[in-house]
């Protein structure tokens, strides 16, 4: 069991670091320069629009945008770190009631 | 799976958030009536939406050179059923609309149909079918989070594909093409979220197993689980 998670976490980083070095970068659509490596996939799907549609105008615009890449990955980091906090606290309560849970069965079993 | 701000006209935007609410205002009865009968689960509750925070913020590289995200809703749909993930889902893409200008308050009613209603029920349906199959817990857990993560992304192709038809090749080209950036990035992508909502399984197994006896996660494919 325990050897079975690790094996998952070592599948899981491998997932995600591999394609590091062995991904593709796409070539340039005709029209278009060519997307910035690993750029997200949203903005790709934003410039196949603007090719299949160049005629094409955003109705609506964002109300408020992060005024830099910098505030953008802050604003995802808070996302990230406000998830990755509860899950702690959940995993945190949880083994301290079973670590509890175990001693009360031994002081039981002492008395 | 963002469809930005702005970019779906007006009569599919309208059509998407008309389709989509009924399933929020669904999701917003049953996790209240859930959380009613057991209260004890809104600590799980709060996991599951967590879960999905975190998921839906890591954006990930991908073999096909661009960068994606899991979506993280697969784990909920699970323990709660479909509908609960709906309000979550909910929340996670406002927050990325109002906050990242990720996805858009315009595209808010198809992002929420393609991430928190057909993601969340795709993961369910798999997973009913492939424990009803009799296979292990653990199988049909990474199943039903890894294929309800592509669903999600083959909903947002189908959306765009509809929104903007090929000039030449209509529907099926302009779907190909938008496949190809999101569903093919998505591919590793789905089975590191399949894999890590098999790690949360196995731990609520261990240590939530009172709060989730009733559940069908558990009650389901018990005891098979390695």
């Amino acid at each position: 069991m325990k050897s079975r998670t690790a094996l998952i976490w070592a599948a899981i980083v491998l997932l995600t670091v591999l394609p590091l070095w062995f991904a593709a970068v796409p070539p340039a659509e005709p029209g278009s320069t060519a997307p910035e490596p690993f750029s997200g996939a949203d903005g790709r799907a934003q410039q196949a629009i603007t090719t299949i549609a160049p005629d094409y105008k955003p109705w609506f615009a964002p109300l408020f945008e992060p005024p830099s890449g910098e505030i953008a990955s802050l604003l995802f980091a808070l996302q990230a770190a406000l998830g990755a906090g509860v899950i702690g606290f959940w995993l945190g309560t949880s083994v301290a009631r079973e670590v509890r849970g175990k001693e009360s069965a031994q002081d039981e079993r002492a008395d | 799976m963002h469809i930005m701000e702005g970019f779906l006209p007006p009569a599919h935007a309208i059509a998407w958030a008309a389709a989509s609410a009924p399933f929020l205002a669904w999701g917003l009865r049953s996790m209240g009536r859930s959380l009613q009968a057991y209260p004890e689960r809104r600590m799980l509750l709060g996991v599951a939406a967590a879960f999905a925070f975190l998921l839906s913020a890591l954006k990930l590289p991908s073999v096909t050179g661009s960068c994606s995200h899991p979506t993280g809703v697969g784990l909920g749909a699970l323990l709660f059923g479909p509908a609960a993930m709906v309000p979550v889902g909910f929340v996670v893409l406002l927050f990325q609309a109002l906050l990242l200008a990720h996805g858009g308050l315009t595209t808010l009613g198809a992002n929420v149909f393609s991430m928190a209603i057909v993601g969340p029920f795709v993961s369910y349906g798999v997973f009913r079918a492939v424990a009803a199959l009799g296979l292990s817990r653990t199988v049909a857990v990474f199943l039903a989070a890894c294929l309800g993560d592509l669903a999600t992304y083959i909903t947002t192709s189908a959306q765009l594909a509809w929104a903007f038809p090929d000039p030449v090749g209509g529907f099926g080209a302009s779907f190909a093409k938008f496949a190809g950036i999101f569903a093919l990035t998505q591919l590793p992508i789905a089975i590191s979220e399949g894999l890590l909502t098999v790690l949360v399984v196995n731990a609520m197994a261990r240590f939530n197993a009172h709060e989730l006896r009733l559940l069908p996660v558990m009650a389901l494919a018990k005891g098979r689980a390695a």
